[in-house]
Parts: structure tokens; C-alpha cells; sequence
């Protein structure tokens, strides 16, 4: 399990990244942390002409909040635990560290880029499903400039994006859900750190009178790309407490259609579904009723 | 300094080397060796038409690439089939490299050598095999219903079948008041050593002679399956296992294709040769165990006692049997445990498969058998109503009845006879350990907090230090140090701090002074090798021995110097002094160091040790030889423990389980085990065996499977989808012990390598069983697996 | 059958890339091919063979090593990707023939069997202890969920790092 050999390009600037990648496209592959990419160079079932390594770009190494609160922005070389760890992005949006901890185990989150396992598209990817449930942005640059793309545009299938090999997935931006609002992940996998059978991440959104105005899961999983259902129609209008949650877990059960693995059955993710929604569903719109 | 030794907690000699990273594993040696690579079939069963190196030759880095064309003499023989019997009627082995035909995905096919590893692998990338696909034959149901075969030569795809009985077990379940039957299912799993296997291999022209270091179990047997494969004389071969990284059963194959080919290839080249088997390979190269269909019918009275007992096993052995039908026989005998019904009757049917071939991972067949037993012992109680405990206890062997004989041939080829145990006194300390009677109450409080409790219980009897036999070798240096070797292997279970614990106890000298040699064929040349739970039974009675006679003959030697009468002297932190008498006292004690020295009378004073003893040079006796006649020169000595047959360890675990109402999560609250392996040379080494054992219980109950699609591909392997468990997924094992010495042996010692184990899937599926009240037949089983249950169970 | 016997010599071989890397505080450089892995690198160009290599995908912890003082899996991290860093294994850990109190502790609960697994689960723990807080039982049993031991179950291993982690905390133990 030892990696074929590349073409190795170590860039010192953005520019110089988005010029190699330009010259060596399509055979070019970004190498971040590398813990989506080394493992399937070492098995071989990735062999790319030219690496390019952008561990250099100490520019990129950024986990930033906007200027109002309103957003977190994660540079491309900002590791999965600089995100965790970053206490002003955990004051606006506590939804990033609660999901981290979800992420695989500490070495990798230590290794791992946050913006890296988004551009790796992997449908068990938890920040995958974040950045869509928040309605985040992905930023691009290559040649020809930069670009700006919505998360449900940026998702074409697993391990797909619609980033072309001679652009640089720069920076990705998790808005902060506006309003009154809870936010929550939760998953349930076979061991801790494992990739889950089944996770979702769910907002709640409370009117003035704490009747639920909104409601919207993502999941990981149970689709081949992060599936974002609003649940509103099965919950509006309630009270926390009364709210029929069940309807709105069964509501998203529904819409889902996942695939059978060794590790699971297409009816248990299904189900699972259904029974983390409603949890989590419940325990945002608590959130959301306490939240300022 | 220590002086207590045996049955001390003391701590382990081998730690401070491996916690400092100065270790020497397998792979850690042989820094310049060229490194091997293979070429391993992609296909569960082809034939193999073509194999084009064209494109690898010019890889830089390249020093050889072997095919089974260039294997000569015996080296491209079939591997031996080491444990015949006469029931293994169609016993199968692979090359060492693939001819003609591939049985399973990653048998070796070319074997390549490089400068370094990732050149190795370039150039088997650009090795081309063509195949002619033949379909393949995966699963039981598959092998059983012999639609296919796996060998055109083997009909039914049966390697083996075996029956064994005692009483009319058919006349049994007639006339039972109640019978009932079971179908029952385990999956395979794997030992799944941290370190996989490896080998490196040097060859000194000059002294015509190899030296072989492998990662293996049975470093004697590797040698001498090396001398005949290589046609070399056995005294031309050595074979070290260094610190090895784990082994649970894996490792005592042997000779492994790799460990054929290496050194053939290392005397070829004239190289140091080293590999190192990754991850995929020890998957899909390596091999598994624990795969079987079981069907029993028990036929009992009204007071849940067993009258008959018929057990039909269907045990998946892999592509071949290098290993014999061992597991099946250990299934089918240990399967009884605790108990005695009045009539058993045992068959099994060993099948071919195209998938990984099976040999012994830790319990070998029992957790399989205990399986098989303890969910009929839930059975009959669901069934009388009774209380899981209470069927089980009115069927044990009772203490009086030792030794009890069962009237069948145990897997050494010897009558199985227990030879001692207390199972009432066990279950009773298990009971009050777990809370077994206080159970329903905290059942009762936790449903009332909308939560899904069980318990559940599993007893083994565990069939340990087999024979033939081993040796220990120990020897007093005139430093005082003392040496001991034993020819057995050690992959982790801290033997030499126990063998030092045994000899130091034996000699009278503190613990620390004693350094243990292991598995180096150099230093002690007669073994058998680590299985079974054997090493402490085996070699700790045989090192006892040796250091006895090296005791007396100090003592001996010592009774001249001193001019006193041996039996009046005696051993005291490595000084022989007159009993009693004070540390040191003039003319009273001689330093065992001395007493070596005196041991080897020299001609010459080479060093200070060898001076000091003149002043010991008591009166001489000019007409006897300075050496007697049948003695040695040096304190030294050998020994030998041969069993007249195995010792019977014992345990009973009890698990409290909660299983999640809405997502079928199961978690383990509590893990109690009680087991009794006799006489304990160092308690905490016993209890770090029966953790780990029971971590792997664990693994194997609710994470752990290999799973085979259709085509034979073997789509979990690699840790990531292998679910061993983390620190997150054991429990917290609290443990009771009882000591039941072995008569059969002079220690007293039993042995408890695989006790942890065995009860694993019998246990959690008890207690789970009695969590969600339906019974579960079928391990190891995942929240998946049981929400599909829950779902059958409602469709009922 | 193809051999060749010669003592082959890379004379032109693939491109290399240069690194500097402190290694348990000694300063080394060398030329690594791009795609060597640290582990490889720790083990092969410096002969440090301390750290181990299991499932060579980052999930079983037993290559771990310190990074500018973060635990990662060396077997995906790209030694090139090391160039002036400052790595630490398990032979830095250690003062010459002092144990280092976690080494000591392991010794003292019985945190180890065969050994494999320990230089990553003592990297690790280090790691933590390093940390600003002293964790507990949870966060040592959580923060240690990367690293597999196939040998001792795990508790004596989380009990030898609680054990040094209630010292530092001036606890029951200290």
C-alpha cells in the first residue's frame, strides 16, 4: 500500500496554485490535508499525474467570522480542528464544533481541511451536509478568476462537484441562520469517529411567539449527495412543545431513498432517518426557544 | 529488588524496550534488505492463462520477479498440510505461488523483488495476469448445496466429515418429554494482529547457512518446514521470531507461502530479502476463522435436564486446509462445556469456499461451540420457564465428579477428560458479581424510564496446555545473571516476565536477574509453539524443571564449598546459604555467581570471577576427574514437561445490555466474568489476557465480520470497514477469580490465552435475546441487523 | 523469471523533493520522493523504527506522531509536507534512560502487551496531556477513539493515562 508516483508541485501563492493547476489540467489533483486523498493514492485507486500541494498557502489558513456575525468563512488550508477550536466562529455558529465532533477521529481532524472533505464530495461527509443545510457558498479560483457557487450547485453527486481540475476550491462560507433558531447535529454511526450510517443536521426557525416558522434537515448517508428537506409544512405554526416532530421525521423518511451497504440496510437508514430527524428536530426548536 | 516471584502482580520485564520504541518487530529489522512485493489474485476462482512481465523488466529498482515456473525442487510443492486425519479425507494446499488456478482473492501469483517496497509495488502494477473466470463458490449454503466446487477433485466440496458420540443420542431425544431444535449462525471474523505477518531472510554464503526472522507463532516449525522445503540441513537454518505485534491464532500457520519464497529468493540473490505484509494483504492473504452453520436438537426433562444432544455442524474452512480440520474438532468437543448430557452426538462437515482459508483465531472453534450450547441452555429455560441459571446449574458437572471423561477424543488425539473445576462455586461468584437475582428490579426501574435492559449469562470450559510437550533451558552465568530460553514464541503476553517469575521462584533469585529468551531457535531448539492457551501450562512447568535441576545441582556444588550437606542448604536472593543462618555469614554462604563459577572448572583465570573462586578451592580429591563422570561443567540445565493430556480451564461471563427502543443501538453496561485457570504465575497478566480476550469477544459479538459478496470479493478489507472496536466500544470488564489447581501438572497452571473470548457471542446474545424477547440465532449482529429482527418479529 | 543480480545503483531515479525537518529536536535533511509518507521517511531514511504502521489508512492510530505538537497519522501525511516542521516520536519521549511519566505509568497498569499499538496510543495521550486542560475520563477514552489496541481492552491504557492526568491535576494520585 505504498502511493505510484506524481508530479509534485509545491506553489507558494494562490496565483502560482491556479497557474500550475491550469498548466497540468485535467491531470492535476489538490493535495490539502490529504486524509481523503493520501489513503487512496497508498491503495492505488487514485494515481493522478501532478499533485499539487497547497500546504504552502499559509494565506488560506484562515477561519474568519463576518464583519456582522452573520457568517464564518474557512479558508482552504484551515483544519478540521482550527474550525473546531475557533471560539468566535463557536460563539455565532456552535453548529461547526458540535459537528466536528462527529468527524472521523482527532489525528484526521487535525490533518483534514474542513474546505477538503467539502471538495472531496464525499456523501458521508458531515460538513458536506452542513454547508448545504446552512445554504453556504463555495469559492472558486483558477485563471480565469474567481467564482462563487451556492452549496446545492456545487454537489453533482458522490465524490462530484462542479469544480473543474484547474480550480481551487478557496474558501467555503457557512452563513449563520437568521432569526430565532436552534441548530443540531446528530448521527449515528457503528463505532465512534466511523462514517455514519445515518446523520442528519437540522434548524429549527421560532416566530416572535415561539410557534416553529421554519424547518429544514440535511443528512448524510442515505443519499449520494447532501439531501436538504425543508420539514416546515408537517410543523408550522406549533409550539415546541406541541409540534407533531414524528410527522416531520416520517415526512423526511419519506422523501429519502437510501441504498443498502455492509454496514447497514436501506430500511434501517430509512428509518434511522426518521428517528434522528425527529430528535433532532426537537432538540433545535428547544435551542431555539432558549436562544436570545 | 524482588524477591517474591510467582503469583506476584509484578511488573512486566518486556515494557520499558517496547515503550521507548526500541522493540524490534519484524519489519524494524534488516534495514538494506531488498523488499518483496506480490502479485495476488484479484479473482475468488480462475485459471491463470498468461502472466506478462514485459512492461515491468525496465522498472528501475527491479531485482527479480518470480513466478510457481521458477519455484525448483520442493519449493513448488504444495504447502504441507500440517495436522492429518484420518477424517481430512480430502485435505487441499496452495503453492506458494498460484499454478494453474487461484482459489481465492490474494493468493499469491508473482512474487516480486525491488530495492524498495514502492518500487516492488510499481512493478507488480505492470504485471499483466490473464484468467479464465470459473464461478465461484461462496458461503456455506453455497459450498453445502455443492452446485459448484471449489477443487474438481473434492465431490460435495467436503474436505472433511466427522462424527463423534457417547450413549444412544437418537434413543435420547425419543423418549425425552421435550425436544426442540435450533439453527444457528456465526460469521467469520479474523485475529486481526496489529502487526501482520513478515518475514526477512539472509543468507551467509560463506557459512552455507540461513537465517530466517518471521513474524509467527512456531518459530521450530518454520524452521524445520524451511530445512525440508529448501533442502538444507536443519542445522543450517535458524529461525528467530523477534517481538512479534500480536498473533491470536493467525500466526501459527506456517510455512506461509511468503515465508517458502522469501528465503528461497534470499539464497537465489545472494540478498538480504525482507517482506512486510500490509493491511489488504494480511485481509485476503492471511487467514480467518469462526464461519458455521450449526443445527441442534436437545431433547430434556421437565427439570430442564439434558438427556440427548445432537449437534450437525457446517464449518467453512476456505480455499484450503493447510491448518486440518482442528476448529471443527474443538467445536464439536468443547461444545459440551460444563455440562454432561446423558447422550451427545456431534458431526461435522468441513466445506470448501473460494474465500480466505480458515485456521484458529483465538478459542478456535469454542466461541462456536459455546455458541452453539449456551443459546440451547436459553432455549430449554424459555421454554420450561425457568431461570436461565437454574438450567444450566442442575446440568454442570459436579466437583465430585472430577475427573470427569467425556468419552470423546479431544483435538490432541486424547480422551477428553476434565480434570478439574468447580462450576457451581463459579456461577455462584458470577451471580453475586453481576447481581444476577437483583436484576428483574433494576429491569423494572429502567423500563419505567422508557429503556430496554437484558442480561445474559454464558459458561465455558476451555481445553488448554496441550501437548506434545516443551522444553526450557536455564543456565546460572558467573555473573549471577541467569539465563533461560524456551523454544515457544511470544507475541504480547508479557511470557517473559512469567517464565522469569517461575524460574526465579525455582531458583531463589530475584526476578530481575532472570532474562528469558523466546522463539529463537539458536537458544532452545525443541518446541511445539504458542496456541491453545499452552505457553504458561508448557513451558513455564518445563522451565520450572530445568531451573530444579539447576537448584539441586547449585546446591550440590555449593554443599562442597561449603563443606555442608545440600539438604541442609537453600537459595535466598541468588545466595546458597546454610538454613537459617544470617546473609552472608562467613564460611556459611557462597554466591550462587560463585557456585557457577565453580561449575566450570577452567584452566585459566580469565576474569575477576573466575580468581574469586579459587578461594573456594577447597581440599582436592586428586583421584576423581574435576568434572564427575554423567555431569556437565557449567550450571546449567534442561527440562521437559510432557502432559498426559490437556488441562480444562473454566469461566462464566454475564453482560447487561440496553438496546436503544428507536434506533437499535446496543450498548453494554456491565461485563462480569468469573474463570478459573488455576494456579495464576502473575495476576495481572491473567486479567490483561482475559480483557483483551473479552475485547475481542466484544468485537466479534457486535462489529466484527468478513463480508464476501457473490463474486467472492471481500468488501471490508480495511480497518475502515473491518469494525474492530476503539477505547468507545469495550466495557469496563470487572472479574472474579476462582483457583482450581490442575492435578495434572506440577505448577498447578492451566492457562487462560483465549479464556476472554470464547463466551463473547453466547453472552451479548443472551443478554440481548433477553432485551428485546425474541431469540437471537445469528452473530454477530449489528443495530441493522436487529431492527431487521424487530421487524420480523412484528410481521409474526 | 526475471533477476538481475547486479547491485543496481540509482543513478538517475525519480525527481526528489529536499526537506528539513526537527526531528525530536535534531535538525535533518534529506531528499524524499514526493510521494514518500512520513512514517516511511521516520522509519527507513532515519532508521527511527519506534513508530509502527498497521492499517496504513489513518484509522487505527498506531503511527501516530506529534507535528508542531499535533498528533497525525504519519502514514497519510506526506513527508514533504513535513519540511520545517518539528516531529516527534516515541523515541523523543523519553529522557535518555528516564521514562517519561507516562511511559512509567503504562508500565504500572499494564497498558501494554505486545506493544504494537503503544507508541500511538503514548503519542496521543501526550498530546492531550500537553493540552491546556486536564481532560478526564471521557475526554481521555474520547480523545483516544483513533487508536486501536487488538491486545489489552483498552482500560488499563485509558487507567495509565488517567492515572498521570490526576497528578498533573494535584489529584487523589499526586
Amino acid at each position: 500500500m505504498k502511493p505510484a508516483g506524481f508530479t509534485y508541485h509545491r506553489p507558494a501563492t494562490v496565483d502560482d496554485a491556479v497557474a500550475v493547476l491550469a498548466e497540468v489540467n485535467p491531470a492535476g489533483k489538490v493535495l490539502a490535508g490529504g486524509q481523503s486523498l493520501v489513503p487512496l493514492l497508498s491503495m492505488r485507486l487514485a494515481a493522478p499525474e501532478h499533485l499539487v500541494d497547497i500546504n504552502r498557502l499559509s494565506s488560506l489558513a484562515y477561519v474568519r467570522v463576518g464583519d456582522d456575525g452573520g457568517s464564518v468563512t474557512v479558508g482552504a488550508l484551515a483544519r478540521h480542528a482550527d474550525v473546531e477550536r475557533d471560539a468566535a466562529a463557536y460563539a455565532v455558529l456552535p453548529l461547526l464544533r458540535d459537528t466536528l465532533r462527529h468527524v472521523a477521529h482527532p489525528t484526521i481532524r487535525n490533518r483534514g481541511t474542513t474546505v477538503g472533505s467539502i471538495a472531496h464530495a464525499d456523501p458521508s461527509g458531515e460538513m458536506t451536509a452542513v454547508l448545504a443545510l446552512l445554504e453556504g457558498t463555495v469559492t472558486l479560483r483558477s485563471t480565469g478568476g474567481e467564482r462563487t457557487v451556492a452549496a446545492r450547485d456545487f454537489f453533482t453527486g458522490p465524490m462530484s462537484t462542479c469544480a473543474d481540475a484547474g480550480e481551487l476550491v478557496t474558501s467555503v462560507t457557512f452563513p449563520v441562520p437568521e432569526g430565532r433558531t436552534g441548530a443540531v447535529w446528530t448521527e449515528v454511526a457503528r463505532r465512534h469517529g466511523d462514517y455514519a450510517v445515518c446523520g442528519t443536521g437540522v434548524v429549527v426557525t421560532l416566530d416572535d411567539d415561539l410557534r416553529v416558522a421554519g424547518a429544514r434537515a440535511a443528512y448524510i448517508s442515505v443519499a449520494p449527495e447532501p439531501v436538504v428537506i425543508d420539514l416546515t409544512e408537517a410543523v408550522a405554526g406549533e409550539m415546541v412543545d406541541d409540534a407533531d416532530w414524528p410527522a416531520a421525521g416520517r415526512l423526511a423518511a419519506g422523501r429519502l431513498d437510501p441504498g443498502d451497504d455492509i454496514h447497514a440496510t436501506a430500511a434501517y437508514r430509512s428509518h434511522l432517518a426518521e428517528v434522528l430527524t425527529t430528535r433532532a428536530l426537537r432538540e433545535a426548536a428547544g435551542r431555539a426557544s432558549v436562544a436570545a | 529488588m524482588t524477591t517474591a516471584a510467582f503469583g506476584e502482580p509484578i511488573a512486566r520485564l518486556e515494557d520499558p524496550r517496547l515503550l521507548t520504541g526500541q522493540g524490534r518487530f519484524l519489519d524494524d529489522i534488516g534495514h538494506q534488505a531488498l523488499a518483496a512485493a506480490f502479485v495476488r489474485s484479484p479473482h475468488a476462482h480462475a485459471r491463470i492463462v498468461d502472466i506478462d512481465v514485459s512492461a515491468a523488466v525496465d522498472v528501475e529498482g527491479l531485482v527479480a520477479v518470480y513466478t510457481h515456473e521458477d519455484l525448483d525442487g520442493r519449493v513448488g510443492e504444495p504447502l504441507p498440510l500440517l495436522i492429518p486425519h484420518a477424517a481430512l479425507t480430502h485435505g487441499r494446499t496452495a503453492y506458494a505461488l498460484a499454478k494453474d488456478e487461484v482459489n481465492h482473492v490474494g493468493e499469491p501469483i508473482v512474487m516480486v523483488v525491488a530495492t524498495d517496497r514502492y518500487v516492488a509495488e510499481d512493478v507488480c502494477d505492470r504485471i499483466v495476469v490473464t484468467y479464465d473466470f470459473l464461478p465461484p463458490v461462496v458461503g456455506i449454503e453455497a459450498a453445502r448445496s455443492a452446485e459448484l466446487l471449489v477443487h474438481d477433485d473434492v465431490p460435495g466440496n467436503v474436505s472433511a466429515h466427522l462424527v463423534q458420540s457417547r450413549g444412544d443420542v437418537e434413543a435420547a431425544l425419543a423418549g425425552a418429554p421435550h425436544v426442540l431444535e435450533l439453527d444457528l449462525d456465526i460469521e467469520r471474523s479474523a485475529s486481526t494482529p496489529l502487526e501482520g505477518k513478515g518475514v526477512h531472510a539472509r543468507w551467509d554464503a560463506d557459512d552455507a547457512s540461513l537465517r530466517v526472522y518471521t513474524s509467527t507463532q512456531a518459530s521450530t516449525s518454520v524452521r524445520a518446514a524451511l530445512a525440508a522445503r529448501l533442502e538444507l540441513p536443519l542445522d543450517r537454518v535458524e529461525v528467530i521470531a523477534p517481538d512479534v505485534g500480536g498473533g491470536f491464532g493467525v500466526k501459527i500457520v506456517h510455512p506461509w507461502p511468503e515465508e517458502v519464497v522469501v528465503p528461497w529468493a534470499a539464497i537465489r540473490l545472494g540478498r538480504e530479502v525482507k517482506w512486510t505484509e500490509d493491511r489488504r494483504e494480511h485481509f485476503v492473504g492471511a487467514t480467518h476463522e469462526r464461519g458455521q452453520l450449526q443445527h441442534v436438537e436437545v431433547g430434556f426433562d421437565d427439570d430442564g435436564r439434558l438427556l440427548g444432544l445432537d449437534v450437525t455442524v457446517w464449518h467453512d474452512n476456505g480455499a484450503y486446509t493447510p491448518y486440518g480440520i482442528i476448529v471443527p474438532i474443538v467445536t464439536t468437543t468443547q461444545l459440551l462445556g460444563p455440562y454432561k448430557p446423558e447422550a451427545y452426538r456431534a458431526e461435522f462437515f468441513s466445506l470448501y469456499t473460494n474465500t480466505v482459508t480458515v485456521t484458529p483465531y483465538r478459542g478456535a472453534g469454542r466461541p462456536q461451540g459455546c455458541f452453539a450450547m449456551e443459546r440451547t441452555m436459553d432455549a430449554v429455560a424459555a421454554y420450561l420457564g425457568l431461570d436461565r441459571t437454574v438450567v444450566r446449574e442442575r446440568n454442570f458437572i459436579r466437583p465430585d465428579e472430577m475427573p470427569y471423561d467425556h468419552g470423546l477424543i479431544f483435538q490432541d488425539g486424547r480422551p477428553l477428560i476434565y480434570d478439574s473445576g468447580d462450576y457451581p462455586a463459579t456461577l455462584e461468584k458470577l451471580k453475586k458479581l453481576v447481581g444476577w437475582d437483583e436484576f428483574e428490579a433494576f429491569r423494572a426501574e429502567a423500563r419505567a424510564a422508557g429503556r430496554r435492559v437484558g442480561i445474559g449469562i454464558a459458561c465455558y470450559v476451555e481445553g488448554t496446555g496441550v501437548g506434545p510437550y516443551e522444553g526450557g533451558w536455564v543456565k546460572v552465568e558467573t555473573d549471577g545473571t541467569v539465563v533461560a530460553a524456551t523454544g515457544l514464541t511470544t507475541q504480547g503476553q508479557g511470557h517473559k516476565t512469567a517464565f522469569a517469575q517461575v524460574v526465579a521462584s525455582e531458583l531463589g533469585v530475584p526476578v530481575e536477574r532472570v532474562q528469558v529468551t523466546t522463539g529463537d531457535t539458536r537458544r532452545f531448539g525443541y518446541a511445539v509453539g504458542t496456541f491453545a492457551s499452552r505457553a504458561a501450562v508448557m513451558s513455564g512447568n518445563a522451565l520450572a524443571s530445568a531451573a530444579r535441576k539447576v537448584r539441586d545441582k547449585a546446591l550440590r556444588i555449593a554443599g562442597e564449598a561449603l563443606e555442608a550437606d545440600p539438604r541442609d542448604l537453600e537459595i535466598v536472593d541468588g545466595v546458597v546459604r546454610v538454613v537459617g543462618s544470617p546473609p552472608s555469614a562467613p564460611g556459611s554462604s557462597i554466591p550462587l555467581a560463585t557456585v557457577a563459577v565453580l561449575a566450570n572448572p577452567l584452566r585459566y583465570a580469565f576474569d575477576r570471577e573466575a580468581e574469586r573462586a579459587t578461594q573456594f578451592g577447597g581440599p582436592v580429591d586428586y583421584s576423581k576427574p574435576p568434572v564427575a563422570e554423567g555431569d556437565s561443567p557449567g550450571l546449567e540445565d534442561t527440562g521437559y514437561y510432557s502432559p498426559p493430556r490437556s488441562t480444562f480451564a473454566n469461566g462464566m461471563h454475564a453482560a447487561i445490555v440496553e438496546t436503544d427502543p428507536d434506533t437499535a443501538e446496543i450498548t453494554i453496561l456491565r461485563y462480569c466474568v468469573v474463570h478459573d485457570c488455576g494456579r495464576l504465575i502473575n495476576p495481572r497478566i491473567v486479567e490483561g489476557q482475559i480483557h483483551g480476550g473479552v475485547a475481542q469477544g466484544v468485537g466479534g459479538a457486535l462489529y466484527e465480520r468478513m463480508v464476501y459478496d457473490d463474486a467472492g470479493q471481500l468488501l471490508n478489507a480495511s480497518f475502515m470497514d473491518f469494525l474492530m472496536p476503539y477505547a468507545t466500544e469495550v466495557p469496563v470488564v470487572e472479574t472474579d477469580h476462582l483457583e482450581t489447581p490442575s492435578p495434572l501438572n506440577p505448577l498447578g497452571i492451566k492457562g487462560a490465552g483465549e479464556a476472554g473470548v470464547i463466551p463473547g457471542s453466547a453472552v451479548l446474545a443472551s443478554a440481548i435475546s433477553d432485551a428485546e424477547g425474541f431469540a437471537i440465532t445469528r452473530m454477530p449482529i449489528s443495530p441493522s441487523d436487529l431492527f431487521s429482527l424487530r421487524l420480523a418479529q412484528e410481521s409474526r | 523469471m526475471t533477476e538481475s543480480v547486479s547491485e543496481s545503483v540509482a543513478t538517475s531515479g525519480p525527481p526528489r523533493v529536499p526537506v528539513t525537518v526537527g526531528v525530536n529536536g535534531v535538525s535533518v535533511s534529506r531528499q524524499v520522493e514526493p510521494r514518500s509518507v512520513l512514517v516511511d521517511f521516520l522509519r527507513e531514511d532515519l532508521g527511527l523504527t519506534g513508530t509502527k504502521v498497521s492499517c496504513e489508512l489513518q484509522v487505527c492510530g498506531v503511527c501516530t506522531v506529534l507535528v508542531d505538537g499535533r498528533p497525525v497519522s504519519a502514514c497519510t501525511f506526506l513527508t514533504a509536507d513535513a519540511d520545517g516542521a518539528d516531529v516527534t516520536t516515541v523515541e523523543g519521549l523519553s529522557d535518555g534512560q528516564t521514562l517519561h511519566p507516562l511511559q512509567e505509568s503504562f508500565v504500572d497498569h499494564f497498558a501494554l502487551q505486545c506493544g504494537f499499538c503503544t507508541p500511538g496510543f503514548l503519542m496521543m495521550s501526550k498530546a492531550l496531556l500537553d493540552g491546556d486542560e486536564v481532560p478526564d475520563r471521557e475526554a481521555i477514552v474520547e480523545h483516544l477513539e483513533g487508536n486501536i489496541c487488538r491486545c489489552t481492552g483498552y482500560e488499563p491504557i485509558v487507567e495509565a493515562v488517567e492515572h498521570v492526568a490526576e497528578k498533573l491535576r494535584g489529584g487523589p494520585h499526586g
